[in-house]
């Protein structure tokens, strides 16, 4: 657990650090050490994105993005916590298809980027379908860690004690198990986000991706910095929303 | 003599080995009959079958052959939460509760009416001089003020049978000792049937009233010793020289199961586990 001080002195040294890199950003482009045509400053990467926001083009693209993950994510979600769970239910299973999970995982799965294409078409289908395949890695190897290695003498006392079968799973595996499933959606969701966004930037027809790699080939640097920096933005944002999700539920 | 609180009768257990090892006989036609009110620890070496034994009377396990029969009713590999409780080392406590949820949900399982749980909590863990940790997480405690906790939580669902699978065996020597004393005088204050796996000989002459000695694998009853020492026992009764007779007893009739079972691990031959 993290006192008041230390999570205040971490704080301070996290945004003493983007303070550098911004610093540094400003400080290159103006003494011209970088061409401008490749890195912008931020005072015109902001004014872009200033004037971006307020169109609906912008909207709607992020909108496609977001649609994206979500379905990715909830795939991604409710496939690797069953699958991850049935697997804990059988040794057959654990010995036999924990090892391939684990092992397809190191795999780099975006070398069937081409192949998502091809299946499900240069729509958000095959970014729906990439997305879900990358998240459900890290979904269902921590739901089998979480369940599998909840310790038997738990489930040995709740038996004693006259639990039954629905009780045993809502009691204890369930609240046992939590902390290390709830790392394996947190994982999952933002390699959902990425590789949504990469594949976006790849081949598509829309979203925040498509238009990044589109600023990027017509040379419109601030353009794409302007994305670039929404998303740094969002996911720094989001990523605090779910830790902050994460203590709550935690706790209860 | 009325009906014996617990009846085993030729109880045999026989875990069906993998490999090598074959089939191995844990417990070997045990019968002991446990009297209403008595504290009996189940004494000997490691692997000899008494905490498998203690899991048949609590219907964690079903025996290969063999009843056990507790007030009456057939314990045949299900537990009875309504007559027996069952406490284990300290570890056991569900660390994602606070002490006090340890015990509602404790009382839950055994279907205890809800308006009930924080009175029974809270008496229970007055007893044992917990009341003001009931709002703190297992791993704010020490291991000793833990198995207080674990032991007023196997208290609060008032069984009349407490079994007890070496509680103490992660704990300091003297914390042992504090918690045997707090143990001897809840047994009077409540008189619980009390069924104890140790392998200390002194805990198991300082509580029971009964100490079943066990031989090395496969386990059997080598002989039953009596303490004749009312309850609460105090710590002047370690200094008696009574005790240091029964302890050393005990170990006269262990030294041979024990070098037994070591020798049955230094040889590949008769390795078994």
């Amino acid at each position: 657990m993290t006192s008041e001080r230390g999570t205040f002195g971490t704080r301070s040294v996290q945004f003493a650090f983007l303070a550098i890199a911004g610093g540094a950003w400003w400080f290159a482009t103006e003494t011209g050490s970088v061409s401008r045509l490749l890195l912008p400053p931020p005072a015109s990467v902001y004014a872009t994105l200033e004037r971006l926001v307020q169109t609906s083009a912008f909207w709607s693209a992020v909108l496609v993005t977001l649609t994206t993950i979500a379905k990715a994510f909830s795939i991604a979600l409710v496939v690797g916590i069953l699958a991850g769970y049935l697997i804990t239910r059988s040794k057959l299973a654990m010995d036999v298809i924990e090892p391939v999970i684990s092992g397809l995982f190191t795999i780099p799965i975006t070398l069937f980027f081409p192949m998502f294409i091809l299946f499900f078409g240069i729509g958000s289908g095959s970014k729906v379908a990439y997305g879900a395949t990358y998240a459900f890695f890290p979904i269902a190897l921590n739901t089998i860690a979480a369940f599998s290695g909840l310790e038997e003498r738990y489930l040995r006392a709740a038996r004693s004690m006259g639990a039954g079968r629905w009780d045993t799973f809502r009691y204890i595996l369930l609240p046992g198990a939590f902390p290390v499933l709830m790392t394996g959606l947190r994982i999952g969701f933002f390699i959902c986000l990425a590789s949504v966004l990469g594949g976006e930037t790849i081949s598509s027809v829309a979203g925040i991706g498509r238009n990044i790699a589109l600023a990027a080939e017509l040379m419109e640097s601030a353009r794409m910095f302007a994305w670039i920096t929404f998303v740094v933005l969002s996911s720094v944002t989001l990523n605090l929303l779910v830790y902050s999700l994460e203590t709550r539920l935690r706790s209860r | 003599m009325n009906e014996p609180a617990i009846s085993i009768r030729n109880v045999t257990q026989r875990y069906e080995g993998s490999g090598a090892s074959g089939a191995v006989l844990a417990i070997d036609e045990v019968s002991l009959d446990i009297r209403k009110g008595e504290f009996v620890c189940l004494l000997g070496p490691s692997g000899c079958g008494k905490s498998t034994l203690l899991n048949i009377i609590g219907g964690l396990f079903r025996p290969t052959s063999g009843t056990c029969t507790v007030a009456g009713r057939l314990v045949d590999g299900e537990p009875h939460p309504d007559q027996i409780a069952f406490v284990f080392q300290e570890s056991t406590l569900f660390p994602w509760y606070t002490v006090i949820e340890n015990f509602r949900i404790a009382l839950k399982f055994k279907g205890i009416a809800k308006s009930e749980w924080d009175d029974r909590a809270m008496r229970a863990l007055k007893s044992v001089g917990m009341a003001s940790f009931a709002q703190s997480y297992p791993d704010q405690l020490s291991v000793g003020m833990r198995q207080r906790v674990n032991m007023a939580r196997g208290i609060c669902v008032e069984t009349d049978i407490l079994l007890m699978d070496e509680p103490f065996a992660a704990l300091d020597e003297q914390t042992r000792m504090v918690l045997g004393e707090d143990l001897s005088q809840l047994l009077a204050a409540t008189g619980k049937t009390i069924v104890f796996v140790t392998h200390s000989l002194a805990e198991a002459v300082f509580l029971s009233d009964r100490i079943v000695v066990m031989t090395a694998r496969p386990g059997r009853i080598k002989t039953i010793i009596d303490v004749n020492e009312p309850h609460p026992r105090s710590p002047d009764f370690m200094l008696e020289p009574r005790f240091s007779e029964l302890r050393n007893e005990c170990y006269s009739l262990l030294r041979d199961e024990i070098r037994a079972t070591v020798a049955a691990q230094r040889d590949p031959q008769g390795a078994d586990a």
